[in-house]
């Protein structure tokens, strides 16, 4: 069985980052920004379990679960602060909520 | 020997003051009493001394007390050590009895002030550590005492502080005297360096053996004597004294009249071997300041108005011709001319007290005449002063002045002579100035005064001026010719002067009195003698610009206004409003403006936009890599 070249993963992982950074800087909904990060995470997953499978170790695939385990909880402490703003301000639009600054 | 009482001598006055120090107040009438009697005490203390040092044979002519051991670096030893010697002791005898003289005086004259109590400490504590002074056996003790008298007179000329003159008079006395005491300090520092000693015998013996190189004793002779011209009053240094006469009468005749100011004089007497063994001839230039400076006092207190600055200025001038006397090698007759000036001068400053104790303070003699039959004590007393520092025979100015002027001719320092005497017939015309313009013609009292007011010395001020009137008269009978020596009995200290003999004693005895008598004559003619004012007017358009001189105190305050106070006051304005309110400040606040500037400008970078961090950390993790990459690929 021919397998797929790491190549291939790093290109689609190095896709996916792009869209991600494309998409969190330009979208101003918070929770597609999320999203957006979400895609970014995965990325870099995808690159960790690609260069743990070149080495033929697992070292990459306990950092990734480590990844998905943190960003779990980033899910969940970030889209909290997301609906308490939607509840105040009734937008979830992230350039309302400039008042952070000077 | 060890001398028994010479420890008593100084520390019965400290202790005196000590204890009006802390309860001069609740003592209140009583301090007078106590302090009087501390210095009487000492004064029987140093006559038992005295007595002894006479009774003793040649040999014995000194003794010491060794009270303790005070440093010891290496081999370097100091002790606080005093010694009694011929010399020390007439010291101590005139500033005992002058002293507990002018002490029973201001019983009488400080009656009534509010600080009673603190005066008769200072004074108390003036006179032990003047005694510490002449009783010190090397010169760190001297210049304990030295330092000690200088702050007492700094205290007592600003003790009526409330007047912001009298404390700008105190400031100036003591700030023109640390001038001079740092000079002091540095000699006393090269002497300890070089001649690893700082007693007086030991000076005095590196000096004379040759062990100081000629070059030294030059720099530390010098250096003394910059310290004597600032505690003395000379020239350039005199400036502080006139200006101290704002303190309590009593003051000015003990501390500057009779005692503190003659510790210049005592001090160079003592040290006489150091001068005489310098290289360059420091003597000679002691002489000739000393000349100058009773010069150019005697003229400025031809001049003066106030009574007590004429005497301030006229203590200036004797104290020349002190160190004129020292200056020729006249040593004993540098002291001689200190004890009869003492009692003469404190005299006369103590009558100037009396004055000004009748007439409520007023010192301008303008303003009074003809004071001798309302106060008649005062007069007859102030009399025998005035006669004394003229010269008159048989008066003891006359004994000491002339032989000083004698021993500056048998010196073959004819130019000096002259100035002795020029400096002697002005001497005499100020005096009879100051004396006839107030006690002699018709009597006239300040205006506001009512003349059932006047009155003359109470009792105690009586007491101390008719002793001193007594002593100013027969005062010169101490060095009568074949009578009673004083150049003898300093001899064993201070070597012999060298003074005319026979025809030429006679002919220079015969100038001064005859200089005398022309000041005596022309004082008489302008001021006393009808038609005086006349002559005085033509007199002053005649000498114009000399008069306006004289009056404007020779411009010396004005020259050291301009030379040294302003200099010094457009430095400190400078250090204060260029370095450092425009550059530290500056520095400091331009650090903080730039710090506040740039933050102004790169706050507007937090925009508030969740986005815009976002794209910087894009910038930032880009700007990164790109650096790592390229490190690596390098």
């Amino acid at each position: 069985m021919t397998s797929v070249p790491p190549e291939y993963f790093l290109a689609l992982a190095g896709l996916m980052f792009t869209i991600g950074v494309v998409g969190a800087l330009t979208r101003r909904n918070a929770i597609v920004i999320f999203m957006f990060i979400e895609l970014m995470l995965n990325a870099v997953n995808l690159v960790f379990v690609t260069f743990s499978r070149m080495q033929g170790t697992v070292d990459g695939q306990v950092v990734v679960f480590f990844v998905l385990v943190v960003a779990a909880a980033e899910v969940v402490v970030g889209l909290a602060i997301i609906v308490s703003i939607f509840r105040r301000r009734r937008s979830a639009n992230v350039d309302d909520v400039n008042l952070l600054k000077w | 020997m060890t001398s028994a009482y010479a420890p008593f001598i100084v520390g019965v006055p400290l202790a005196s003051a000590i204890l009006l120090l802390f309860f001069g107040k609740r003592l209140g009438k009583l301090s007078g009493i106590i302090g009087s009697v501390a210095v009487g005490v000492a004064f029987v203390m140093g006559a038992i001394e005295f007595l002894s040092i006479v009774d003793a044979d040649h040999e014995a002519t000194f003794s010491s007390y060794h009270l303790f051991d005070w440093l010891a670096v290496g081999g370097f030893h100091v002790g606080l050590d005093l010694l009694v010697d011929r010399l020390s002791i007439v010291l101590v005898l005139v500033i005992t009895g002058v002293g507990f003289l002018i002490h029973v005086y201001s019983i009488g004259y400080m009656d009534g002030d509010e600080r009673y109590g603190r005066f008769f400490a200072y004074l108390n504590l003036f006179v032990a550590a003047m005694l510490l002074l002449v009783l010190g056996d090397n010169l760190l003790v001297m210049f304990i005492g030295w330092e000690g008298v200088g702050l007492c007179s700094y205290l007592l000329i600003g003790f009526w502080f409330e007047d912001r003159a009298n404390a700008t008079a105190a400031k100036k006395a003591f700030i023109v005297n640390r001038v001079g005491d740092f000079s002091f300090l540095l000699g006393i520092f090269l002497l300890a360096v070089s001649a690893g000693t700082l007693t007086f015998a030991g000076v005095n013996g590196s000096a004379a053996s040759g062990v100081l190189g000629g070059t030294t004793a030059s720099i530390a002779a010098l250096l003394l004597f910059g310290g004597a011209t600032g505690k003395s009053a000379q020239i350039p240094l005199y400036v502080w004294l006139p200006d101290a006469m704002v303190g309590p009468t009593p003051v000015s005749a003990l501390i500057h009249a009779a005692t503190m100011v003659t510790a210049g004089v005592y001090m160079v007497a003592r040290l006489f071997p150091l001068f005489e063994a310098a290289g360059f001839d420091v003597l000679l230039l002691v002489a000739w300041v000393g000349a100058a400076t009773a010069v150019v006092a005697a003229v400025i207190a031809a001049a003066e108005y106030d009574i007590k600055k004429v005497l301030a200025y006229s203590t200036i001038s004797q104290l020349g011709y002190m160190f004129l006397a020292l200056g020729v090698g006249a040593y004993s007759l540098a002291i001689f001319h200190l004890v009869t000036h003492a009692f003469f001068k404190a005299l006369m400053f103590l009558g100037s007290g009396s004055v000004m104790h009748a007439l409520d303070g007023e010192t301008d003699m303008r303003k009074m005449s003809g004071l001798r039959k309302v106060m008649p004590i005062t007069g007859v007393t102030f009399m025998m002063g005035w006669l004394a520092i003229c010269g008159i025979i048989p008066f003891s100015g006359f004994f000491s002045k002339d032989a000083i002027l004698a021993s500056a001719w048998a010196d073959g320092q004819y130019a000096l002579w002259a100035m002795g005497a020029a400096t002697a017939a002005l001497t005499a015309f100020y005096m009879s100035r100051l004396y006839l313009r107030v006690f002699e013609g018709e009597t006239v009292l300040p205006a506001k005064l009512e003349a059932t007011h006047v009155h003359d010395a109470p009792p105690s001020m009586a007491a101390a001026l008719i002793p001193l009137a007594i002593l100013s008269v027969v005062g010169g009978a101490l060095n009568l010719p074949g009578v009673l020596s004083f150049e003898n009995f300093l001899g064993p200290v201070l070597g012999e002067p060298e003074v005319a003999h026979g025809i030429t004693a006679w002919a220079l005895g015969i100038a001064a009195t005859i200089l005398a008598g022309a000041g005596i004559a022309v004082a008489w003619s302008l001021y006393l003698r009808p038609g005086g004012l006349q002559l005085r007017d033509r007199l002053e358009r005649m000498l114009g610009p000399a008069v306006r001189a004289a009056r404007g105190k020779l411009y010396v305050d004005r020259a050291y206004e301009t030379l040294i106070l302003q200099p010094g006051r457009d430095l400190a304005t400078f250090s204060a409003d260029v370095l450092d309110r425009k550059i530290i400040d500056g520095a400091v606040n331009g650090t903080g403006r730039l710090i506040a500037g740039s933050s102004e400008i790169l706050r507007r970078v937090q925009t508030g936009y969740v986005r815009n961090y976002a794209a910087v950390f894009l910038a930032g993790v880009v700007v990164l890599f790109s650096v790592l990459i390229i490190r690596v690929a390098a």
